[in-house]
């Protein structure tokens, strides 16, 4: 089937296959999980595959949720932003936010209303603080245009970038535990977990969370 | 009108009226000590269900697909319609390798009690006098059609459906299915519809109804004994909705002020445009095919549809324990019913935390754009339902191509 989906959206998910592994590792097999942002759906196909999951997604683009759905993915049209509110509490077992928050509007709206209806959250971001957005920034005095932030400033999605310190405070202020928290590197090997945050924060080029309240 | 009736016309006149007590379709008689009780308080008895079956039923009956029809659709979803000679209404999108594939699906569509395709409605013989209802048949609603179908379910030994599937008054049936047979109901499919009948359609309604009821032979409701129908009326009612099913950009693509078969306008009140011409043509072949009071009782049941309403002004709370799964679909130029009904609908699901999908398709043809051929509808449903027999375990569903 030929759908038109946004060439962010592609590469994200042709790029990220790691961490919608790890995220996958995280989720327990047959929990119930809301992935918001779920693009075409790659990473509900992979929790059904592997966890067996009872998944459903939220997606802004038409031909992101017209895909889902004919494929069989229980997908609405909607954005992080504004229809989380309407989930009862603890609704799910897992709410995913992945490679989507820092498109968000209102990103600390929607970290606290992900920890509201799931019972834990996995949030994955790219890190704004990897020496190579920092290198760009600092020695080119432009805007950093990375592969995971493949998009000139006047056209990205991605509104609110943060770094993993950035992140962890947020965590902090919204009260969220977190559970486990790991960076990829840019081949999308994991980081040793004895790294200090600055190194994380350095060399991670994305970071994955497992929050709870 | 400017059009004169045809001898083509009156001979589909009789045609349909045959239709209402002998109709080309399967029908099931429920005798009067079964009645059908109403939500107005009366009870219909005896009633008739007539209905249409596409595809085979599978040995463990777990493939039936419900169909329900809009305002003035009827049972004959896709075969050749007795009355018109056309195809059936949903011939795109049911049938031998079509979405709703009746290689792989029992398909049944029941016409609405209140219809006049050979279930009862108001132009069927009261028992009570010998004559035909009139006006003396009870006002009907979305549910008592939904309960007449249930009866009819119950009749054939079949206890649930697969999937329930309508657009507009179709898909109002099918949320109250959802709502009101939890059990029965393992997946639905409402499509340009709404959970309540909102005032600017109510107001469009309560125009048709005044038309067909301003035709001197409407006779107060008793043309037929009278031998009389009020073709211009409901040809007027018919006008007048139909401009509300297409929307303002595709009657501009199409007709824009194309006149019709002139070079200039006539300075007079024939249809000088090509707009006109098509409005009155599809008022009076809309005649040939449906009954005036059919026409009053069906727009007043959908007018009285207020889902929250009948559970305490929450929609939430009509869906609370739904296991269903749900697909929701509207259109972007569906003014009638616009995606914001489909999205209210969408957040009470969400808040019962149901299993919901929703779809805003992108389209230029308005609210009738469920009816017509819309390849990404197609995908949908034909995806949407698949995953449904697979989820259910409809044998050899998981070898079925997507």
């Amino acid at each position: 089937m030929n759908v038109n989906v946004p060439s962010n959206t592609i590469r994200a998910t042709e790029t990220s296959r790691v961490d919608l592994l790890l995220i996958a590792e995280m989720v327990t097999p047959g929990a119930r999980v809301l992935d918001v942002g779920c693009g075409d759906g790659t990473l509900l196909r992979l929790l059904a595959e592997k966890r067996g999951v009872d998944g459903r997604g939220i997606e802004l683009s038409q031909a992101g949720v017209n895909s889902c759905v004919a494929q069989g993915l229980s997908v609405i049209q909607g954005d992080a932003d504004d229809d989380l509110v309407d989930y009862p509490d603890l609704a799910f077992d897992f709410a995913i936010l992945s490679q989507t928050l820092q498109a968000t509007y209102s990103p600390r709206h929607v970290l606290e209303q992900l920890l509201r209806i799931g019972k834990r959250a996995v949030v994955s971001f790219p890190n704004f603080g990897h020496w190579r957005v920092r290198a760009q920034l600092l020695f080119g005095g432009q805007m950093p245009q990375t592969d995971n932030l493949p998009d000139r400033w006047y056209e990205t999605p991605n509104i609110h970038l943060c770094t993993i310190k950035d992140f962890l405070d947020l965590c902090k202020d919204v009260g969220a535990r977190v559970e486990r928290a790991v960076a990829l590197n840019a081949y999308g090997r994991k980081l040793g977990v004895s790294m200090p945050v600055f190194a994380q924060n350095l060399f991670g080029e994305q970071a994955v969370f497992l929050l709870s309240r | 009108m400017s059009e004169t009736p045809t001898a083509q016309a009156f001979t589909d006149h009789s045609l349909r009226l045959a239709q209402i007590a002998n109709p080309q379709s399967e029908i099931v008689h429920f005798p009067a000590h079964e009645p059908l009780p109403l939500d107005c308080g009366a009870k219909l008895a005896p009633f008739s269900i007539a209905y249409q079956t596409y595809g085979t039923l599978n040995a463990a009956k777990s493939n039936l697909v419900l169909v329900c029809h809009a305002l003035t659709g009827d049972q004959h979803v896709a075969n050749i319609h007795p009355v018109t000679g056309k195809p059936g209404w949903w011939d795109t999108m049911v049938g031998p390798g079509k979405p709703i594939d009746t290689d792989r699906y029992f398909v049944l569509c029941p016409n609405v009690i209140g219809g006049c395709m050979g279930s009862t409605g108001p132009s069927s013989i009261n028992p009570a006098t010998g004559r035909p209802y009139g006006l003396d048949f009870p006002v009907i609603t979305v549910a008592d059609m939904v309960r007449a179908q249930a009866r009819l379910l119950d009749h054939l030994g079949i206890a649930d459906v697969l999937s329930v599937l309508g657009g507009s008054m179709g898909g109002m049936q099918v949320l109250e299915w959802a709502s009101t047979f939890k059990d029965r109901v393992f997946s639905a499919v409402p499509i340009a519809c709404s959970a309540r009948h909102s005032s600017q359609n109510i107001a469009f309604h309560e125009v048709g109804r005044q038309a067909v009821m301003a035709d001197p032979d409407w006779c107060g409701g008793r043309y037929l004994e009278e031998g009389r129908n009020p073709r211009k009326g409901l040809a007027v009612a018919r006008m007048a909705a139909h401009i509300t099913y297409m929307s303002d950009d595709a009657l501009h693509t199409k007709f824009g002020r194309n006149l019709q078969d002139r070079e200039r306008v006539a300075f007079g009140f024939d249809a000088d445009f090509q707009v006109e011409s098509y409005l009155r043509h599809q008022g009076l072949s809309f005649v040939d095919r449906f009954d005036a009071n059919s026409y009053l009782y069906i727009t007043r049941a959908m007018d009285y549809f207020d889902l929250a309403a009948d559970h305490g002004g929450v929609l939430a709370n009509a869906f609370t324990g739904t296991k269903t799964r749900f697909c929701l679909v509207s259109f972007t130029s569906d003014w009638l019913f616009p995606t914001e009904e489909s999205r209210a609908t969408v957040h009470a699901l969400n808040a019962v935390a149901a299993n919901v999908s929703f779809v805003e398709l992108k389209t230029n043809n308005g609210h009738d754009s469920f009816l017509l051929h819309e390849p990404e509808l197609f995908n949908t449903i034909r995806g949407f339902l698949r995953a449904a027999a697979v989820k259910r375990g409809v044998a050899g569903a998981e070898g079925w191509l997507p």
